[in-house]
């Protein structure tokens, strides 16, 4: 049984409980002020803007959102914690019980409760490998909201365990709380692990992994906890309930420290700061400025617009991408179109380029000018690729977009007697493919609309070249 | 002259008509302090005070002046300044520079007032003598072999002494009112929430409040009006809207006089107290002016010492959890580990008293004892709220002795710390209740001054200060000096 303890950075501008910057990557200890520092006689201030995003990730998840939370203080002494204790949420969280769901290993949809989600106060970074034999201390990451999401046991297995911290980052990068780059800490898991044999109703004990920060990692951290226990079970032996760590690069887990029960956080609540009191019209105000959700949107794509499920999936995991795909097949009318194109042309061109969703080269206005006038037949798909290729570079007025097609060429010769008599003398030219053709040979027909498109250098509408073909057949 | 002379009012007065300036009032008072005897004083800053007093002349010379403008006073040592240390009269913090200015410190400056120095304090406020301070016991103004009480007695016995009209201190279960009853001066722990406490060294934060000490209830009506006010920076900070305190910034204080309703609680710790005689007749002149008065029984006041020292030691214990030897404060010489560091960091830093508290406070917040202790604890807090709220409902206001008895001898009770708690027997119920109270001096017991405490409802600061004023018209033990080495005097 497996249940995931994942930290979420939210992506405020300054810091839970201090103005100081929230930014990554700053010169070490630079984004600090007194109050991450724990100077004498500074105070905790709350961050709106981190109890706004608490709130929406509890809205997004449709848990409880508990109208008084009281903020506690978790005693401990580390170099990297400047006051001595750390503020979290102890008895009140913020967010009460939810669920979210993920599509376990037989592709059916399993929800996963999620028990509550609190905020608390991200702790400073010792580094050990930086000065020989001396620990230095950087507070910058001191006082970084985070946002605990706790979920039940109900996972079962290494690969849901790694589906759902994949899904809670989708949906927390999505409804834009948290900037989700794993890299940089942005977040992370800690995963409690225990096994039993099958049909016992008794849990385990249980471990529990800190500290991981890849999907590939949680996955194999835990089928390597999971292998470990069952080899001490069948050994005779007994699982101690300890901290253990996942080290990659040897492929193990192992103990960091196994005083875990003897641990006393001394939790109270934190008479610096007032319970945290929200009306039912503020979280109401909340929710209802949360963006439609991926699953939704998901669904909505197959049922409004007839996409298939893969190409829904796609589309609604990344925010800039949905509302980009939206916005396309808004403006063009031709949503399956538009969701190939941005499945496929538009990603592997920002793919190139290196660049996301939220910095598309191209307005989904002006791609949708290219998408119609492909579906009307004006320009080839060929065509609306190089069109789209040459806007991204130098992206022309809506009213410019016609002068442009037929400066570069590549107007289709459609529909007109020049697309009959090219493709007459195609024919011609090829009397023994015809005559096979016209035994019914369908397997020529992709040739010959081949010599067509080689001749008119892409400029032809296969679909029209092919109706042609199939006409002059008919006639004999 | 008179007295008189000395309050804010009269300073004020003085510097206005151009009879004194600032600069020469703040030398005077300089020296007076480089003088005193009492170690009232844990740091003196002449140049920043000689500035701030130029600067204050210029604005009374420019009209730009506010009723505090240039008259000189002193911070306890727990209120962080940006122009001296702030070392909370510990070890710890001996060499500690804040960068940064406590609200209260920032509010008196923009008021115009001149800080001349930090007066000395309990080690982190955790004291009723004074004696825990790493800089040495202050003396009682009156009789040096006595203690000036704690844990604001610096700030108590420098007032008394007339070095300053006025200084500030901080009450977490008495350490304001306990002070200014021993040493015969007037002292105010407001509502919590009034005063911002940012910047201000935290001891127990759900009781620790900023207050005034002076000489007249008048005075502190005046200093409490620019202490007090919203501050973004403590979310514990009260948004109250209190008309009369804006007033006081641009009148001044004029109480009135309604008579009051006034309640006595009864019981046996209160027939205990050694000063009966001053008490009573304190009653009796309050009753002439026309104020009556009414036996109420506050049942759970008995309790108020144990659950105050349960709940202000746990707080403690890991408001001090920072002073780790890691980024500030003292550090051990060459750790060995990370926690011999902290060990002996800690143990070096501290002293004893401090010490105490955190092992209660860490007792009383594991597990095993938290719900038996704090969380009980804070049970009876609220049905000492409760009794105050009950009880409120039928009078104006409370009277009670300040303290038990007189000031006790330097050491008496050093071995006794329980005795030394019992202290705060009559002061903590306000502390626990957040309410404000207040305690002036009402007379002399075997030669030292005794104090009475008058306590109000949330926000009734101007019904408490308006009864002191009053009693403070017709009586002058609050005028009462140790000895005529004030200079002030001479303006």
């Amino acid at each position: 049984m497996i249940g995931l303890e994942v930290h979420v950075q939210l992506a405020t501008t300054s810091k839970i409980f201090s103005g100081a910057s929230n930014e990554y990557g700053s010169l070490a200890n630079e984004n600090t002020c007194e109050i991450d520092l724990g100077l004498p006689g500074s105070l905790p201030v709350l961050n709106e803007k981190a109890v706004e995003m608490a709130v929406k990730f509890g809205c997004a998840i449709s848990a409880e959102i508990n109208e008084i939370s009281i903020f506690d203080r978790k005693n401990y002494f580390y170099p990297d914690l400047p006051k001595g204790y750390q503020i979290s949420q102890f008895e009140n969280p913020i967010v009460g019980r939810g669920s979210i769901k993920i599509t376990d290993e037989a592709g059916a949809t399993k929800i996963i409760g999620i028990t509550r989600a609190h905020l608390e106060e991200d702790a400073g970074k010792s580094i050990h490998d930086l000065f020989q034999g001396r620990t230095a201390v950087d507070l910058n990451r001191t006082g970084t909201p985070l946002l605990e999401i706790v979920s039940e046991p109900d996972i079962r297995s290494a690969r849901e365990a790694s589906e759902y911290f994949k899904q809670i980052h989708n949906l927390a990068t999505f409804i834009g709380i948290c900037d989700g780059n794993l890299s940089e800490g942005s977040m992370r898991c800690d995963a409690n692990v225990s096994v039993r044999q099958k049909g016992d109703s008794l849990l385990g004990e249980r471990t529990e992994i800190k500290n991981i920060n890849s999907f590939k990692f949680v996955e194999r951290a835990i089928e390597l906890e999971i292998e470990r226990q069952i080899d001490v079970l069948e050994d005779g032996g007994e699982i101690v309930r300890e901290t253990r760590l996942f080290d990659p690069d040897k492929d193990e887990t192992r103990s960091m420290r196994s005083k875990e029960l003897s641990e006393d956080y001394r939790y109270f609540p934190d008479p610096d700061l007032l319970p945290l009191v929200l009306s039912r019209e503020e979280i109401e105000k909340i929710k209802s400025e949360l963006p439609e959700l991926p699953q939704q949107r998901e669904k909505n794509y197959q049922s409004r617009f007839g996409l298939s499920g893969y190409d829904s999936k796609q589309l609604s995991v990344d925010r800039s991408k949905s509302d980009f795909f939206e916005e396309l097949a808004k403006a063009s009318g031709l949503p399956k179109l538009s969701a190939n194109w941005v499945n496929s042309n538009l990603s592997s061109l920002l793919n190139e380029k290196g660049l996301g969703f939220d910095q598309t080269p191209i307005l989904p206005s002006l791609l949708a000018e290219i998408l119609i006038r492909i579906d009307d037949g004006t320009i080839s798909s060929t065509s609306g690729k190089k069109l789209f290729r040459a806007f991204c570079e130098t992206p022309p007025e809506i009213p410019e977009i016609d002068d442009r097609i037929d400066e570069m060429g590549l107007r289709q010769i459609g529909g007109t007697d020049g697309l009959k008599d090219i493709v007459l003398d195609i024919l011609k030219e090829h009397p023994t493919q015809l005559a096979e053709l016209l035994k019914g040979k369908q397997k020529v027909l992709g040739f010959l609309v081949g010599q067509v498109m080689k001749k008119t250098k892409g400029a032809a509408n296969p679909k029209e070249v092919n109706e042609i073909i199939q006409g002059e057949i008919k006639k004999g | 002259m008179t007295q008189t002379q000395f309050t804010i009012k009269a300073l004020a007065e003085a510097l206005s008509n151009g009879k004194v300036s600032s600069v020469e009032l703040t030398k005077e008072a300089i020296n007076a302090a480089r003088g005193d005897t009492n170690n009232c004083f844990i740091s003196l800053s002449e140049e920043h005070a000689l500035q701030q007093a130029h600067d204050a002349d210029v604005q009374i010379r420019n009209k730009a002046s506010s009723f505090l403008t240039g008259i000189p006073m002193a911070h306890k040592d727990i209120f962080c300044t940006k122009h001296s240390t702030t070392t909370c009269g510990s070890k710890m913090l001996e060499n500690f520079a804040a960068p940064y200015d406590a609200t209260v410190v920032r509010k008196l400056d923009d008021a115009g007032m001149v800080c001349i120095g930090k007066t000395n304090m309990d080690e982190f406020a955790m004291g009723s003598s004074n004696e825990s301070s790493f800089f040495g016991a202050v003396h009682h103004p009156w009789d040096s072999d006595y203690v000036p009480g704690g844990s604001s007695g610096g700030s108590a016995a420098a007032v008394a002494k007339g070095y300053v009209p006025f200084a500030t201190g901080t009450d977490t279960g008495g350490s304001i009112r306990q002070p200014s009853a021993f040493c015969g001066v007037t002292g105010l722990k407001p509502t919590y929430g009034s005063i911002s406490r940012f910047g201000m060294v935290a001891f127990a934060s759900s009781l620790d409040q900023a207050g005034p000490i002076g000489l007249s209830a008048l005075d502190l009506a005046h200093s409490f009006a620019f202490m007090a006010g919203f501050d973004k920076r403590d979310s514990t900070c009260a948004k109250r809207r209190d008309d009369w305190l804006d007033r006081i910034k641009s009148e001044g204080f004029t109480p009135g006089h309604s008579p009051k309703k006034i309640g006595l609680p009864r019981g046996r710790i209160f027939n205990e107290i050694s000063y009966q005689n001053a008490f009573e007749t304190a009653r009796r002149q309050l009753e002439s002016s026309g104020h009556s008065f009414v036996e109420v029984d506050l049942p759970n006041l008995e309790h108020a010492v144990p659950v105050y020292y349960v709940l202000a030691s746990a707080e403690a214990s890991t408001n001090l959890a920072r002073y780790d030897g890691v980024r500030f404060g003292h550090r051990c010489n060459d750790p060995r580990s990370l926690e011999d560091l902290y060990r002996r960091s800690r143990s070096e830093g501290f002293g004893e008293e401090v010490k105490r508290r955190i092992l209660t406070g860490t007792y009383t917040l594991s597990v095993g004892y938290f719900d038996d202790y704090y969380v009980k604890a804070q049970k009876i807090r609220r049905k000492i709220s409760d009794d105050f709220t009950a009880t409120f409902s039928k009078v104006d206001a409370l009277m009670l002795p300040t303290t038990p008895d007189t000031a006790f001898k330097l050491g008496s009770l050093n071995d006794d710390p329980v005795s030394m708690y019992q202290q705060d027997l009559f002061t903590v119920p306000a502390s626990l209740a957040g309410i404000p109270a207040l305690s002036i001096p009402c007379g002399f017991h075997n030669d030292l001054p005794v104090g009475l405490q008058l306590i109000g409802p949330a926000n009734s600061e101007k019904t408490i200060l308006e009864i002191a004023c009053e009693y403070q018209k017709n009586t002058t033990w609050h005028l009462a000096r140790p000895h005529s080495n004030s200079v002030l005097e001479k303006f």
